[in-house]
């Protein structure tokens, strides 16, 4: 039974838009001239491939159902039982990780418990000693307090972390577009009310507003782990998402910057000569938005999205420090951080946790940073003539 | 000039309110009274008794916006948003939920520790920063210049979290160079202070050198300065005579803009390192739902955003010949 969350279909629509963008490079518009100005350096690209096995990582991982669960229970019912656990597509190829559940801590690729515990040996005697692991060998990255698997919580985290980048940006694009544009190009009352409204927003710092607002809706709906019957609607599309409302908020505070960026090019493109002469020819006003001024903002708009991702990731780790980030049950680089915390001021040092958490985070925020300072370069035509 | 810097301050009002609105809007109609006080009250086993007691003794038991039981102007003084969020307007920050304490005093009396932190990362971290993008600025295009581009992006894309993660463990716990946490009175708070000013320093530290070397090179590239070069001019004198002195508009517009934030902390800092700030006051409020010490933190913070806003606007005009007041 497919179980989809309102969260993953930023993951599809993410996709779909790489997608998309492959297809139209295979002719000569604008997305073509972007892909080799892309292409000249090996950076650019070498970032980007990293930056697809991340998102290739999150697709899996967002890709999901529940097992029917063939008892004699479900059997007396009318109708199939499913399993509240809905795996993914991801959970499953790394199912060998996932149920390689250990007693406790154990550092990396050891065949020994971290911590010493008692051990009754065949003479009768009992002794304290590093308990054998009952899968020595397979934690890449050792394990946790509870004696979860480390790199696998770390590959968790790739999902909460690429929704987080991309889906906070994609909710509010289409209303920053269509405000900004209508502030922009109608200007007069309609000018100043939007103007209000975003500098009102823009006025209240972000972190708190977040904070407010995630204190407020945040313990609503799905938070992550199983899937209670009552977060689930028409059996398979799960709409109340708790990663979903941090989305939203991360929006609606980054909301304002690309609002004001897409008004200050609408006033200047709707003066243009093109413009004009569309006017003239009779072109009505909506015709006009749409087939002249939106095309032509759409650099902006990628700009944006590309710049704020990695800002997102991070915040997104700070934000489930202080706790209203993701919920405990979601695989969050954030969470893992806050749970080990403490744990380099143990006596032998635990260094793999954060060290796991860090290195995903860092591994995904670098090659995007390379990536968007390239296509900054490749779209602003300004910059590109340099 | 005056009559600039009062329309400049007029056109404040309506966004002031406007945040104030906002704020009462969320706390008190999405989040109604009823559920702050089943909050604090605990979730369960709760009687309708003790909501409305919990209710009247915090003085959430009127009416949101308008008291349709009062007459005259109590209408609308004898409500919520009037007794609660107006005052706001004049900074009288009430009492908390949780603790009862007085918010307004408390703001005033953690403003100093926060200071203490956040005064020496903003000027260490400008200088340090501004001297490094200088240097690139000389030496553009040379191995050094890539190498630190290159490094600032690395450092861009860590954590802050693993900063002061790291900070305190290297620093703090290894070579035992400064206490990992804590605050004291006065003279005293040095040594718990270097910590938290090394960690915040290093960790803007990417960011702020990329774009204050933007910022030079941009200048850099100016006409007057190919004419500055054509008269014969070192390298020198034409960066540091002219480059420095017009790239400085927008350096000290960027900083103008952050000197309010100063008050505010940092809400990592403080709570990691302990220091008794407004920073840590709000993590604090965070963590036991004190919402009313959220929503004055709230407002107190879109109010310095406000007078940052405008103190950039009268500094544009004080730096830059360029813009008159119109």
């Amino acid at each position: 039974m497919p179980i989809i969350l309102a969260t993953d279909l930023f993951v599809y629509l993410l996709v779909a838009a790489g997608a998309y963008f492959v297809v139209k490079t295979r002719g000569a518009g604008q997305a073509a001239d972007v892909l080799r100005e892309l292409r000249k350096r090996r950076l650019t690209m070498a970032a980007l491939t990293v930056l697809a096995i991340y998102a290739g990582v999150a697709l899996m991982d967002s890709v999901r159902w529940r097992d029917a669960l063939d008892s004699d229970v479900a059997a007396g019912n009318n109708g199939r039982i499913y399993s509240p656990e809905a795996l993914s597509l991801l959970d499953r190829a790394l199912g060998g990780l996932r149920l390689a559940q250990e007693k406790t801590y154990s550092s990396p690729l050891a065949s020994r418990l971290f911590t010493k515990e008692n051990a009754l040996l065949a003479s009768g005697e009992v002794r304290r000693e590093y308990a054998p692991l009952k899968y020595p060998g397979i934690h890449l990255l050792g394990t946790d307090k509870v004696g979860s698997d480390v790199l696998y919580m770390a590959v968790k985290g790739v999902r909460t972390a690429i929704i987080i980048g991309a889906g906070a940006t994609i909710i509010i694009i289409p209303f920053a577009i269509f405000f900004g544009v209508i502030a922009g190009y109608f200007g007069g009352v309609i000018d100043d009310v939007i103007q209000y409204v975003y500098t009102t927003l823009a006025s209240i710092p972000g972190v708190l507003l977040i904070v407010a607002f995630m204190l407020l809706f945040g313990n609503r709906g799905y938070q992550g782990g199983s899937v209670a019957p009552d977060d689930v609607v028409l059996g398979v599309f799960v709409p109340n998402d708790r990663l979903m409302w941090l989305c939203l908020i991360l929006g609606i505070t980054s909301w304002t910057d690309l609002c004001r960026l897409i008004r200050g090019e609408t006033l200047k493109l709707r003066e243009l000569e093109y413009v004009q002469a569309a006017r003239a020819l009779g072109a009505g006003k909506l015709r006009i938005i749409y087939a002249h001024v939106v095309p032509n903002l759409m650099h902006l708009v990628v700009i944006t999205f590309v710049l704020q991702f990695s800002s997102l990731v991070l915040a997104e780790a700070v934000l489930s420090y202080i706790g209203i980030g993701v919920g405990p049950q979601t695989g969050s680089w954030g969470n893992m951080i806050n749970t080990a915390r403490l744990e380099l001021s143990r006596a032998p040092v635990v260094w793999w946790n954060l060290a796991g958490a860090f290195a995903g985070m860092f591994f995904l925020v670098l090659p995007a940073n390379v990536f968007a300072d390239a296509v900054r370069d490749a779209l602003d035509p300004r910059l590109r003539n340099r | 000039m005056l009559t600039y810097i009062i329309r400049r301050l007029l056109y404040a009002i309506p966004i002031i309110l406007g945040v104030n609105m906002l704020t009462a809007a969320l706390f008190f109609q999405i989040n109604t009274p009823d559920d702050m006080a089943r909050r604090m009250l605990g979730e369960k086993n709760v009687t309708v008794d003790a909501i409305e007691n919990w209710k009247r003794e915090h003085g959430y038991d009127r009416p949101a916006f308008v008291n349709t039981g009062a007459s005259g102007t109590a209408m609308f003084t004898q409500t919520v948003f009037f007794q609660k969020s107006a005052p706001l307007l004049w900074f009288d920050f009430g009492r908390s939920d949780r603790n009862n304490i007085n918010i307004g005093l408390e703001i005033r009396n953690r403003m100093w520790p926060s200071l203490a932190v956040s005064i020496p990362i903003f000027m260490a971290g400008l200088i340090v920063e501004i001297f490094i993008a200088m240097m690139l600025a000389y030496w553009r295009g040379s191995v050094l210049d890539l190498a630190v581009v290159v490094l600032s992006v690395v450092m861009m894309s860590v954590s802050t979290l693993f900063y002061i993660i790291a900070g305190q463990f290297m620093l703090g716990k290894v070579f035992k160079l400064f206490p990992i946490s804590g605050y004291d009175t006065g003279i005293y708070s040095f040594k718990f202070l270097v910590l938290p000013v090394v960690i915040g320093v290093i960790s803007s530290m990417g960011v702020g050198v990329r774009f204050y070397r933007t910022v030079f090179l941009e200048e850099m590239g100016r006409d007057y300065i190919r004419t500055a070069r054509a008269k014969g001019l070192s390298e020198g004198t034409v960066l540091f005579k002219h480059g420095l002195r017009n790239a400085m508009i927008p350096v000290l517009t960027n900083v103008v803009v952050s000197i309010p934030f100063l008050f505010y902390g940092s809400l990592l800092m403080e709570t990691f390192f302990a220091i008794p700030g407004l920073g840590s006051f709000t993590i604090d409020a965070i963590q036991s739902q004190d919402f009313a010490v959220v929503r004055s933190m709230v407002y107190l913070g879109s109010i310095l955003y406000i007078v940052g806003l405008i103190l950039t606007d009268i500094s544009y005009t004080l730096f830059d010949p360029r813009i008159r007041l119109g």
